[in-house]
């Protein structure tokens, strides 16, 4: 079979990114140790949180600053099911699209009442919203206990696909595949599953209704835009991706508690949305990775201080807030479009309009 | 067959001002009605009654012989399309999915069929964007399909806002000031266009400050005046009443100096 040049290329590019996807986890692990496997899975999680982000701000243009609250609905709607919490133990295959469903219909309730809000009013309403979650996963142990309080749930199920245990070491051509491998092969799948569903949405009727939202409302409902309905749909849309993510970080820890779905978190799903490139997918990948990936690359500054002068002067925590703030503060005045922005945000951001 | 769009005394309060005071006029089908009168006489707030971005405080619209709700994406439904004064394309959007956001009303896709890009989606899709190439062509903006909107010219954006208008394919098409800040030539094309449009079967409501391109369009004009309607009738009729020409020119000297 014979392609054209150009095919031929994209192929080329298609595999070689597929085989580097392949044994990107094998060769972390080999040169920087498995913890940083452990970063990647993390960083796949939050690229779903940040394709569902995307969808409610990059598109619909609505900010909420309470989204990791999507991800903690998901998360214990898979732990509570999954648990010895209540004895129940679905399999995953029910509970990832439950979550997806669960987490959409928070979605259209903190959707509904803000429907007439925008830009920093609406930024308030959803920062609460976020915080009357996490304060109700905290508090709804008394007077039945429904989430454990601040303990958490612990014992979640590991996704089992027929016999296959996700949770376990197996040797497949004498590699040793663990569970930070395999839920890294799964996460892949689900990244690539929004890569292509948030695309699709992208290039749709529907998709062309939440940019025009974004745009122009008055416009967009003069053209027949109902935009109520289309608005409860990005909520929703973009809280069930973060359902899904939420279900799939449950059963890779094992663990959940409230202290996973804080404010901070909500603000660095917008940080990767805004650094990466507001509304255009690969950007918010990007911008997820990056921002995972940061952090974890400045606990090396601890022993750095130490063999340097001998003691720790600065706590790399703090360091790592300030150096969050630095940069984000440096983006919004010399690249506010992002880092890759779609075409659209670059020339709107760049002023050229 | 009954008129296209009959509205009967509609009062539009905003706190103390009377925006809109029992205004009735009717707009019959195939014709281009003139909607003239001083600046504020509340010529765009009857639009914004019309389209549903208002709700009128008494009085009823009857648009095809049903009575309007309040709900903008409903007035398109039913088939009210409108332009803006100060133009509101989206902006960063290109000229052709502009148009193409216009088709949202007529066409049904919907999240699954977009996730799963069913036949019936693309179908769907094919359809949205080949008719809106056809509106493009139809106002003359072809040539600027792939560009972003704002990057278009004052005219140009003007013509693309028709199109869009077009795309939800409307009974009634409304103009609030198409002909604002355009020179004579542009003027001359628009005026062409819009008997196009009327030619092919669509009504077209007009609100226009250029006198000379509403006489030479219109078949029938009303006159609003502080939120009255002053008279109506033919363009030559309309020009030779006192009432309109002393709201015009001041005829009335008190009336003019009042504070």
């Amino acid at each position: 079979m014979r392609l054209p040049a150009s095919q031929a290329g994209k192929l080329a590019v298609f595999t070689a990114l597929a085989l580097l996807l392949a044994v990107l986890p094998f060769g972390t692990e080999a040169l920087l140790g498995r913890s940083w496997v452990r970063v990647i899975d993390g960083a796949l999680l939050f690229s779903m949180l940040a394709i569902g982000l995307n969808v409610v701000v990059g598109y619909a243009g609505l900010l909420d600053l309470g989204f990791i609250a999507f991800f903690g609905i998901g998360a214990y709607s898979y732990s509570l099911l999954a648990s010895p919490q209540f004895g129940l133990h679905y399999p995953f295959w029910v509970l990832l699209p439950l979550g997806a469903v669960v987490a959409g219909l928070f979605g259209v309730i903190l959707g509904a009442p803000t429907l007439r809000l925008r830009g920093d009013y609406l930024a308030i309403v959803t920062l609460g919203f976020g915080e009357i979650i996490r304060i109700f996963l905290v508090n709804l142990n008394r007077p039945f206990n429904l989430t454990n309080g601040p303990q958490g749930i612990t014992l979640i199920d590991p996704i089992r696909i027929g016999g296959f245990d996700l949770s376990k070491t197996y040797e497949v051509f004498g590699m040793k595949v663990a569970a930070v491998h395999s839920y890294y092969f799964l996460f892949l799948l689900c990244v690539i599953a929004s890569i292509i569903l948030s695309l699709r949405l992208e290039n749709s009727r529907i998709g062309r209704a939440w940019i025009a939202i974004r745009e122009d409302e008055v416009a967009a409902k003069a053209m027949g835009i109902n935009t109520r309905n289309i608005k409860l749909l990005a909520f929703a849309m973009g809280a069930s991706f973060g359902g899904v993510s939420g279900g799939l970080f449950a059963s890779f820890q094992g663990f959940v508690s409230p202290e996973s779905f804080k404010l901070m978190d909500s603000i660095m799903i917008v940080c990767m949305v805004v650094l990466g490139g507001m509304g255009h997918v690969p950007g918010v990948v990007l911008g997820a990775i990056l921002l995972t990936a940061l952090p974890e690359g400045l606990r090396y500054v601890q022993p750095l201080q130490q063999s340097l002068f001998g003691r720790v002067y600065v706590d790399p925590a703090d360091l790592r807030m300030l150096l969050f703030g630095l940069a984000l503060v440096l983006m919004m005045r010399f690249r506010p479009q992002g880092l890759w922005p779609s075409k659209r945000r670059e020339h709107e951001l760049k002023g050229e309009a | 067959m009954s008129a296209l769009l009959e509205a009967r005394d509609v009062v539009k309060r905003f706190g103390g001002l009377t925006a809109l005071s029992e205004v009735s006029l009717t707009v019959e089908r195939g014709e281009i009605f003139g909607l003239i009168g001083p600046n504020g006489a509340g010529k765009t707030t009857f639009f914004n009654v019309l389209t549903g971005l208002y709700s009128a405080d008494q009085g009823a619209v009857v648009f095809d012989g049903k009575p309007l709700s309040a709900a903008p994406h409903q007035a398109a439904a039913a088939g009210i399309s409108r332009t803006f004064q100060n133009i509101r394309l989206f902006a960063n959007m290109s000229a052709l999915e502009n148009v193409m956001v216009g088709r949202h009303v007529r066409t049904h896709a919907g999240v699954l069929g977009a996730v799963f890009r069913t036949g019936a989606t693309r179908a769907e899709e094919a359809a949205i964007r080949s008719r809106a190439a056809e509106l493009l062509e139809y106002t003359g903006l072809s040539a600027r399909a792939g560009d972003t909107a704002a990057h278009l010219a004052y005219g140009e954006q003007r013509r693309l806002e028709i199109a869009r208008a077009l795309a939800t394919d409307p009974k009634l098409l409304a103009l609030d000031e198409p002909a604002a800040g355009m020179n004579a030539t542009e003027t001359a094309g628009l005026k062409k266009l819009i008997e196009r449009i009327r030619a092919d079967g669509v009504t077209v409501l007009l609100i226009e400050h250029d006198v000379k391109l509403v006489m030479g369009l219109c078949d029938r004009v009303a006159v609003l005046d502080y939120g009255r309607k002053i008279a109506d009738g033919a363009p030559a009729a309309v020009q030779r009443d006192p009432a309109v020409i002393a709201a015009y020119l001041g005829g009335n000297a008190e009336a003019a100096h009042a504070p």
